[in-house]
């Protein structure tokens, strides 16, 4: 089996680290830029992230990131994986602190999860999937795997096809999305123990013939 | 179906990991990365890694320290101990810290976590308190100088979320290496009082002490130190027992006890001459991912 090549997009937000030793630790040549020339040559890309929508806009900008990610991603359909901050980046607009544009590769707006008594905001911990849709992220998992989420705001997309699993605060919040070649998760499997890495596993092995 | 989180707490005295008695008395355990490795493969839902040495000695927990704990431990760790600058927050987060934790930054400058909220979100940012019981009520505890603070542990409970904590983490000075089990009034008080997710911690001695405080708090989490420290696969033996309790907890662990019995204190008690034999014969494939 061919090796695949995995690229983690470096725009100088979130724990790019984590993400980087959990697919090392599956064998993976995998490296860490912000350089066009390797994004391109690489076959699968994952977007981590975590923080502030607005500084992470801002980043993805500054380093000039935005149409080679662009170009890799919706007219040479590369496989790429969203990781919480990172899939919030693929709506079409954030309303955290204010409103910015995101990437608009997925339609949808990202909103602040609504207070409620019993399911205090931020949603911090273990949930478990309620998958959707067949999608190859879920080829290693059962329905109602745990993984780890801890997030204040959560996606909605416009197209309610797009959602591959949901999990369960009080209402259901989106878990997952997939839009052909381009996928998210809310939650981080780099730091769900097995789970992740059968997810990180799934992702890499089976994106690559799905498109 | 959403899930109380079972912690494990790691107090760091210059770079060993021990265990803490009554925030004086302190046991050595051994390196970060293994203790975050054991407690990894044992199934624990989150660390919590704190240098209790940092601040008093004007420096901040370790980056290499985190990096070395993150790098065989999927599971998320929040890193504590002397952070009151921003490029600390950042170096830390770089090197695979997931949430941060702030003490004394927060009560000195209350300012400062909003600004990492800005920076990296509320989900962040962790405010650690520490409670101590004082005549029928609780006070704040300030462990550099080892007296009480003068602001009100409601006071300071609204300070931190106003300011922007993700979660509260509060422990507790009189139940610290007690072992007699979570101090379910405040933690009953505290989670009512607090819209944040509350992580409670201090006098864990085994899972019952778990159950009770998912009975009869609103806490999201459990945290114990020490106790995880005296047996092999003792986080999967407290799961077990909070799970068989009927609550809400993730059992993803590799190594399953389920079928085995176990006494009073949740330690295991042997198999059966029968199952053992079985034993022999079985053979366990370990599971490729």
């Amino acid at each position: 089996m061919k090796s695949a090549s995995v690229c983690i997009i470096d725009y100088g937000v979130g724990n790019t680290h984590s993400v980087f030793n959990a697919l090392s630790y599956l064998g993976y040549k995998v490296k860490l830029s912000q350089d066009a020339s390797v994004i391109e040559k690489s076959d699968v890309l994952l977007l981590p992230g975590v923080g502030a929508f607005e500084a992470a806009k801002h980043n993805l900008q500054q380093r000039g990131l935005i149409p080679v990610l662009n170009e890799q991603v919706l007219s040479n359909k590369k496989p790429i994986l969203g990781i919480c901050l990172g899939m919030q980046l693929m709506a079409s607009y954030s309303e955290e602190n204010g409103f910015f544009e995101g990437l608009n590769w997925i339609p949808g707006k990202v909103i602040r999860i609504a207070e409620n008594t019993s399911f205090p905001v931020p949603h911090v911990g273990w949930n478990q999937l309620e998958i959707k849709k067949q999608s190859p992220l879920f080829s290693r998992l059962n329905n109602e795997s745990h993984f780890y989420f801890d997030h204040s705001y959560h996606f909605v997309p416009e197209n309610p096809e797009h959602i591959a699993a949901h999990c369960n605060y009080g209402t259901p919040l989106v878990a997952s999305l997939m839009n052909e070649n381009i996928m998210g998760v809310q939650f981080h499997p780099e730091k769900s123990q097995i789970n992740g890495l059968k997810l990180f596993r799934s992702f890499v092995q089976e994106a690559l013939q799905y498109v | 179906m959403f899930k109380k989180r079972v912690i494990a707490v790691l107090p760091v005295l210059n770079n060993i990991v021990v265990q803490s008695y009554g925030f004086k008395k302190y046991l050595p355990v051994g390196k970060a990365e293994i203790a975050a490795e054991f407690l990894n493969s044992w199934g624990i839902d989150e660390i919590v890694l704190v240098d209790i040495s940092a601040g008093k000695q004007g420096r901040f927990i370790s980056p290499e320290m985190v990096k070395k704990a993150s790098s065989r431990c999927f599971t998320p760790i929040t890193a504590g101990g002397g952070i009151s600058e921003l490029w600390q927050a950042d170096q830390l987060i770089h090197s695979g810290a997931d949430k941060l934790c702030f003490n004394r930054s927060f009560f000195e400058n209350p300012g400062f976590i909003r600004d990492v909220a800005s920076q990296y979100g509320n989900q962040c940012v962790v405010v650690a308190i520490d409670a101590i019981a004082e005549n029928d009520t609780w006070r704040v505890f300030d462990y550099s100088t080892g007296l009480n603070r003068s602001i009100s542990l409601e006071e300071a409970l609204k300070q931190a979320e106003e300011n922007g904590a993700g979660e509260i983490f509060l422990n507790t000075v009189h139940k610290d290496g007690s072992f007699t089990g979570f101090d379910i009034p405040l933690f009953k008080w505290v989670s009512e009082q607090v819209s944040v997710p509350v992580l409670a911690c201090g006098g864990a001695a085994s899972g019952s002490d778990f159950i009770t405080l998912f009975n009869e708090t609103k806490v999201s989490a459990g945290c114990a130190g020490n106790f995880f420290h005296f047996a092999e696969h003792a986080v999967n033996l407290t799961k077990q027992m909070i799970y068989k309790s009927g609550l809400e907890i993730r059992m993803e662990t590799q190594a399953s006890y389920i079928a085995n019995q176990v006494n009073l204190s949740g330690r295991l008690l042997k198999k059966s001459e029968a199952d053992l034999d079985h034993l022999l014969y079985i053979k366990i494939e370990k599971e490729v991912i």
